[in-house]
C-alpha cells in the first residue's frame, strides 16, 4: 500500500516593528520579566488598543510580495479563551475578513520549481509567556511579548513531503527577511509554525485526518516532526485503525510528537468583531506606495542571477536565500572582475562553510566583500593558485589583513617563473627514477604523484598548469 | 428558548464562573427567560441586512510605530495579587 | 450655596464671594451629613479634594482661572482615578487602586475642576435601580424606599441632593438619563465617541458613552465641555474640536421641529407621566416648536438586540478579571481553573455573572448566526430608522423611562422586568445618536424624566431646546425637602 503525504504550514511571523501592535511598548528581546508590558499589552481595566501602522504597512508588503489580494477593508476579531499568558482572556485576530488573501510563492527541490499556495495571512497579537521554574510550585508570568505583533501565514496543503515543507518554510522565511518584516531569528521564536499533517491512499481524493503539530521552532523540527508524524499515522491506518484529529506536541529530545491533553477539551473560541477597534481600510494610494518600497524578490533575483551570471538553479537559490547573501555575491563580482561562477563558488562554498561553522551571519562576516573580491582577482591574475588561496582565505578571516598584505607577507605568490620550474620539475623527475619507470611502463596515476613533488618542494605556489606542461613534456623526453 | 442545568454548567465552565450548585436552577431560569426576550428578533427578516458592529461608520486611525512606553513594572505590580521576581505567580500551568 | 448653578458658582469664586477651599469643605460637609441616608459615594477623598481645591486657589490668585477652575464635582466609580480605589462597585476591584487616570478624570483635572470622591454605581454599570452594587444600594433622595435609577445611580442622587454641583457618568442603555430622570436632575449621553472611553471600566464597548449630569442643560453643557475632546488612546474617538455646547443655548426655538414617536407614547407608560410629558410639549409649542408623529418601527426590538449585543461584550470584556495582575483572587486554589472560577464566581455579582454567561451562550458555536449575527442585522434597522426620522425633524421627544422611581427590592429578583425600565433609552445607544433627559414634572410625588434625541453631533441642539425649556420652568431648581 502506498501513502500520500498532504501538509499544510501556518507560520507565525513576529514583524519587526519597533513597538507593540496595539501599544507603545518596546518589542526589543530578551529585557527582564515585565519590563515591556505596558498597561495595554496587561490587559489593566479601562485600557485600550490602538492599531500600529508599520504592523499594517508590513502586512501589506507581504501581500504585495506574494501576489495576493490586500483586502481594502479587515477586521479584528477577538478569539476568547483562558490562559494565564493571555491577559485579556481574548487575543485579538482577525478571523473572517483577514489583511491578505490569496497568495502563492514557488519552491525549489532540487532542479524543479513548485507553487505553494498561500490561503491568507492575517495579523495577530502575540501572547506572554509562562515560565516554569519552581516557584513553591507556582508559574511565573511574563508579559513582555504579550503583544507582539504577528503575521500568521495560513498555506494551503499544498506540499506532498516534509522536504517540500521545509523549502516552502525556508521560502518564507528568507522572503519576509527580503522584505525586512521580520528578522527571523528561529531561536528567539521570531519564527515559527505549526504543521497540519495527515495522510491518505495514493490516488484517493479525500484528505485523511489530520493532526495539527505545535512548537517547531526549526527547519530540522519542522522535517522530523513531520516524518515522524507521517510513520505515525500510517502505522495506525496500516493496522486497520483511525487517526483522530488532535493537537500534538512535538518533542524534540524524544524525537517524537505527542497529543496535547491541555488541548483536547473542545474549545469555544467565541469570535466577535472586536469593538474596541475600527475596520482597516487600506486605500490604492497606500498600497501605491508600499509597492514602491519593495525590494527585487527572490524569485525574481534568482532568475536574474541565472540569467546574467550564467550560474545553476542550484546556486541561484543558494545565493538568493537571504538578501545580504545575494547583496554579497553581486559585490564580489562587481568589485574582483573575476568570472562569477568562481565567485559563486566561494561565496557559497568557503565562506558560507566558515560562516556556518562560526554560527555567524552574513553581515557579521569577519571577510568582507571587498577583501573576498580582492582575493578572487588575485586568483584570476594567476598570482595565486585556488589552493594557496584557501590559506589567503583563512588569513583574511582571521584578520591578517588584505589578500595581497597575507600573500606578500606570507610569501605565498604564485610562481611563474618558468625556469625556476623547470629546475623543480627536472629535481622532481631525476631524484625519482624508480617511479619515472613505473610511470613509463603504464602507471599513469603517478603523474600526480609528481606533481605533489613539484608542488611541495615550491611550497605550494608553482603554477599548477605550467607544472603539468613542463612535467608532461619532461617525462615524455625522459 | 429552555436551558437546562447542564447547559447552564456548560456556560459557566466556558465563562469560567463557579457557581453554587444550589443557585443553578435560578440562573437556568433567568437565562431562559433572557433568551425567550431576545427570541422577539425572530419577528423581523433580516436577509441581506449588513450586521452593524458598531455605531461609528469610521475606519481604523493607525498609530505611529515608536516605542513610547516606559517601564512601570513595580508600579503596576503594586496591586497585582503576587509576584515574584518581576513575574506574576499563577497555579502551575500544565500544557 | 448647594442650589447653585455651575455659573452661579464660577461667578461666587471670580467675584471673591468664596473660595474653591470654601466650597469644596462645603459639599464635603454636606456628603459627610447626608450620605449616610443615600450611600450615593462609595469613597469619597477629602485630603485630595482639598489639595486640588488649594491648588485651583493658587491658579486662581495668578489669574489663570478657567470657567470651571475650582468647582468640585464627583466622578462616576467606572472612571479609572491614579492612586483612587476605582472598584466599579465590584468586589472584584474592591481592591483595585487605579495606576492612571481616565481620559476624563484628566480632561476635567484639566479644566481644574475638584473631584470630591467616586459615586456609587450598579456593579461594573449593569443594572437599572443601583441595587447590583457590592457596596448597597443607593437611595432615591426623594423617597428613600425607591430607586434612583442605575447604573449610575450614585451619580444621579449625589446631584439631585445637592452633595455634588455636578457628576460624571456613563451610559450603555439608558445609564445617564434614567437615573437622571428618577432623581430629577439633567444628564446628558452624548453622539458615540465624543468622550474617550480611555480609562472607562468597559461595559460593552459599542455603546458605552460618558456624559455630564448636573441640574441644568447649562451645568451639563459646562461639564461636557470639560469631559469631552479627542483622545488618541481610544481607538473609537472621534478626532474633532470640541464644540462650545453652551453658544447655542439662548437660541430661538421658533419652528423647530419635534418628533413624538408613537410607540414612545403607547401602552406601558404610566398616565401620570404621559400627562406630565403632554404639559411638558405644550410649553415647548408656546416656544414656538412645532411638533409631529414620527415612527420608529423596529424601536420595539432595541431590548432583545440589547441583551444580546451588551451581554456579548461584556462577557469579553470582562475576561480579564481573571485575579491574575490585579483585582480579587480567591484563597488557595489548587489549580489554574479553580483559581479563575472562584475569583470570578466569587468576585462577581448574580447580575453580572447572568450577563456574562448570556453573552458567552450568545456568542458559542452554533449560536452566533442566530443571536449576534441577527442583533447586528436588527440594530442596522434601528439606526436606519432614526435616520429616516431625522430627515423630517430636528429632535425627537418622549418619556425618558415608562415609570417614575420603583421601590428598591421590587424588580431585583426579575431581570426581565428591570430591563424595560430602559425601553425608551436603549436604542439611542444602539445607533450611537446623542440624547438627554431632563425634568418636567413629577407623578406620584416622585419626578418625571422628559428625553431629547437628536441627530449625530447634535447636542448643541438638544442643549438649546432644554435650555429654553428650562428658562420656562423650574423643575429642574426643586430638590427634595430632606436636601434642601
Amino acid at each position: 500500500m502506498t501513502w500520500e503525504t498532504v501538509i499544510g504550514l501556518e507560520i507565525h511571523a513576529q514583524l519587526a516593528t519597533k513597538s507593540k501592535i496595539f501599544s507603545g511598548a518596546s518589542t526589543a528581546y530578551g529585557a527582564s520579566p515585565n519590563t515591556q508590558a505596558c498597561a495595554v499589552d496587561l490587559g489593566l481595566p479601562g485600557v485600550l488598543p490602538v492599531l500600529n501602522k508599520d504592523a499594517v504597512y508590513m502586512a501589506a508588503k507581504l501581500g504585495l510580495a506574494i501576489g495576493a489580494k490586500v483586502a481594502e477593508r479587515s477586521v479584528f476579531a477577538r478569539k476568547n479563551y483562558f490562559y494565564p499568558d493571555l491577559p485579556k482572556g481574548y487575543q485579538i485576530s482577525q478571523y473572517e475578513l483577514p489583511i491578505v488573501e490569496q497568495g502563492q510563492i514557488q519552491i525549489e527541490l532540487d532542479d524543479e520549481e513548485k507553487t505553494i499556495g498561500i490561503t491568507r495571512a492575517h495579523l495577530e497579537e502575540d501572547a506572554g509567556k509562562s515560565l516554569h521554574e519552581d516557584f513553591q510550585g507556582l508559574s511565573g508570568i511574563d508579559l513582555n511579548r504579550a503583544g507582539t505583533p504577528l503575521i500568521e501565514i495560513v498555506s494551503e496543503p499544498d506540499m506532498r513531503s516534509a522536504k517540500e515543507a521545509v523549502a516552502y518554510m525556508k521560502k518564507i522565511h528568507s522572503l519576509v527577511r527580503y522584505l525586512e518584516i521580520c528578522d527571523g531569528n528561529m531561536q528567539e521564536g521570531s519564527f515559527r509554525c505549526d504543521a497540519n499533517v495527515s495522510v491518505r491512499r495514493k490516488g484517493a481524493e479525500k484528505f485523511g485526518t489530520r493532526a495539527e503539530l505545535k512548537n517547531l521552532n526549526s527547519f530540522r523540527f519542522v522535517e522530523r516532526a513531520i516524518n515522524y508524524e507521517v510513520e505515525r499515522q500510517i502505522d495506525i491506518l496500516e493496522a486497520g485503525g483511525e487517526v483522530i484529529q488532535e493537537t500534538r506536541l512535538y518533542d524534540s529530545e524524544k524525537n517524537e510528537t505527542r497529543s496535547m491533553r491541555s488541548k483536547e477539551e473542545a474549545n469555544d473560541y467565541r469570535y466577535f468583531p472586536d469593538p474596541d477597534l475600527l475596520p482597516v481600510v487600506i486605500e490604492s494610494e497606500f498600497l501605491e506606495q508600499v509597492k514602491a518600497t519593495l525590494p527585487e524578490l527572490p524569485d525574481a533575483k534568482k532568475h536574474r542571477f541565472m540569467q546574467d551570471y550564467s550560474i545553476s538553479l542550484y546556486d541561484a537559490v543558494a545565493l538568493t536565500a537571504n538578501r545580504e547573501l545575494a547583496d554579497y555575491f553581486e559585490d564580489v563580482v562587481k568589485t574582483s572582475g573575476s568570472e562569477s561562477k568562481l565567485c559563486a563558488n566561494w561565496v557559497i562554498g568557503d565562506l558560507s562553510g566558515f560562516l556556518n561553522k562560526n554560527n555567524l551571519d552574513i553581515s557579521e562576516s569577519p571577510v568582507s566583500s571587498e577583501q573576498l573580491a580582492g582575493m578572487l582577482a588575485r586568483i584570476s591574475d594567476k598570482t595565486i593558485s585556488g589552493k594557496i588561496a584557501k590559506q589567503v582565505f583563512e588569513g583574511m578571516w582571521n584578520g591578517e589583513g588584505t589578500a595581497d598584505e597575507i600573500i606578500d607577507k606570507k610569501g605565498l605568490k604564485q610562481v611563474t617563473d618558468t625556469g625556476l620550474i623547470e629546475k623543480l620539475v627536472n629535481d622532481a623527475v631525476d631524484n625519482n627514477p624508480q617511479q619515472v619507470e613505473q610511470y613509463k611502463a603504464g602507471k599513469d596515476k603517478l603523474f600526480g604523484f609528481f606533481v605533489g613533488q613539484v608542488m611541495k618542494a615550491s611550497k605550494g605556489k608553482a603554477n599548477p598548469a605550467q607544472v603539468n606542461e613542463l612535467l608532461k613534456k619532461k617525462l615524455a623526453d625522459s | 428558548m429552555s436551558l437546562d442545568k447542564q447547559e447552564v454548567e456548560k456556560i459557566a465552565h466556558l465563562a469560567r464562573i463557579a457557581l453554587d450548585e444550589d443557585d443553578v436552577p435560578h440562573y437556568a431560569t433567568n437565562l431562559s427567560n433572557i433568551m425567550e426576550l431576545v427570541e422577539q428578533m425572530n419577528q423581523v427578516d433580516t436577509a441581506g441586512i449588513t450586521p452593524m458592529a458598531h455605531p461609528l461608520d469610521a475606519v481604523a486611525r493607525l498609530r505611529e510605530d515608536t516605542a513610547s512606553e516606559p517601564n512601570q513594572r513595580d508600579h503596576f505590580q503594586q496591586i497585582a495579587p503576587q509576584t515574584e521576581s518581576g513575574l506574576y505567580l499563577v497555579p502551575k500551568v500544565i500544557e | 450655596m448647594h442650589n447653585k448653578t455651575l455659573s452661579e458658582l464660577s461667578q461666587a469664586l471670580q467675584s471673591g464671594e468664596t473660595t474653591s477651599q470654601a466650597l469644596t469643605q462645603y459639599f464635603l460637609d454636606r456628603i459627610q451629613q447626608h450620605d449616610g441616608q443615600l450611600n450615593s459615594f462609595i469613597t469619597v477623598t477629602p485630603e485630595l479634594a482639598l489639595e486640588q481645591a488649594k491648588a485651583a486657589d493658587e491658579l486662581r490668585a495668578q489669574g489663570k482661572a478657567g470657567k470651571l477652575t475650582g468647582i468640585p464635582m464627583a466622578h462616576k466609580d467606572i472612571f479609572c482615578t491614579q492612586g483612587v480605589r476605582t472598584s466599579c462597585a465590584s468586589k472584584m476591584l474592591d481592591n483595585f487602586t487605579a495606576p492612571y487616570n481616565a481620559g476624563v478624570v484628566e480632561n476635567v483635572q484639566k479644566a481644574g475642576m475638584v473631584m470630591l470622591g467616586k459615586t456609587n454605581m450598579d456593579e461594573f454599570a449593569m443594572g437599572s435601580s443601583n441595587e447590583t452594587s457590592f457596596y448597597g444600594a443607593v437611595k432615591n433622595p426623594w423617597d428613600l424606599d425607591t430607586v434612583p435609577g442605575g447604573s449610575s445611580g450614585g451619580s444621579a442622587a449625589a446631584v439631585a441632593a445637592r452633595l455634588a454641583p455636578v457628576a460624571t457618568g456613563t451610559d450603555t442603555g439608558g445609564s445617564i438619563r434614567q437615573p437622571a430622570a428618577l432623581c430629577g436632575i439633567t444628564g446628558m449621553k452624548p453622539t458615540y465617541g465624543l468622550v474617550s472611553r480611555y480609562g472607562m471600566i468597559a461595559f460593552a464597548s459599542s455603546l458605552d458613552q460618558g456624559g455630564p449630569m448636573g441640574q441644568s442643560a447649562e451645568d451639563v453643557a459646562l461639564l461636557l465641555e470639560a469631559m469631552s475632546g479627542f483622545d488618541e488612546r481610544d481607538s473609537t474617538s472621534i478626532d474633532r474640536p470640541v464644540a462650545d455646547f453652551s453658544a447655542d443655548l439662548n437660541n430661538d426655538i421658533q419652528g423647530l421641529k419635534i418628533g413624538l414617536p408613537k410607540d414612545y407614547f403607547g401602552e406601558g407608560l404610566d398616565p401620570e407621566v404621559n400627562a406630565a410629558l403632554q404639559t411638558a410639549i405644550k410649553e415647548l409649542e408656546q416656544l414656538g416648536a412645532t411638533f409631529e408623529e414620527i415612527e420608529l418601527p423596529n424601536n420595539k426590538l432595541a431590548v432583545p438586540v440589547y441583551y444580546i449585543i451588551a451581554p456579548a461584550e461584556c462577557s469579553s470584556n470582562l475576561s480579564r478579571f481573571d485575579g491574575v495582575r490585579f483585582g480579587y483572587r480567591c484563597e488557595d486554589p489548587v489549580d489554574l481553573v479553580d483559581m479563575y472560577k472562584r475569583s470570578r464566581g466569587e468576585g462577581f455579582g448574580a447580575e453580572v455573572k447572568r450577563r456574562i454567561m448570556v453573552g458567552t451562550y450568545a456568542l458559542s458555536a452554533g449560536y452566533y448566526d442566530a443571536y449576534y449575527l441577527k442583533s447586528q442585522q436588527i440594530r442596522h434597522l434601528i439606526s436606519e430608522d432614526f435616520k429616516a426620522a431625522f430627515k423630517k425633524v430636528d429632535v425627537i421627544l418622549g418619556p425618558t423611562t415608562p415609570t417614575p422611581a420603583f421601590k428598591i427590592g421590587e424588580k431585583a429578583d426579575d431581570p426581565i422586568t428591570m430591563y424595560l425600565s430602559d425601553i425608551y433609552t436603549i436604542a439611542v445607544n444602539l445607533a450611537g445618536l446623542p440624547a438627554m433627559s431632563l425634568p418636567a414634572g413629577f407623578a406620584n410625588k416622585l419626578p418625571v424624566g422628559m428625553q431629547l434625541i437628536g441627530n449625530y453631533f447634535d447636542e448643541a441642539k438638544l442643549l438649546n431646546v432644554a435650555h429654553q425649556y428650562q428658562q420656562r420652568t423650574d423643575w429642574h431648581r426643586q430638590l427634595p425637602e430632606q436636601f434642601a
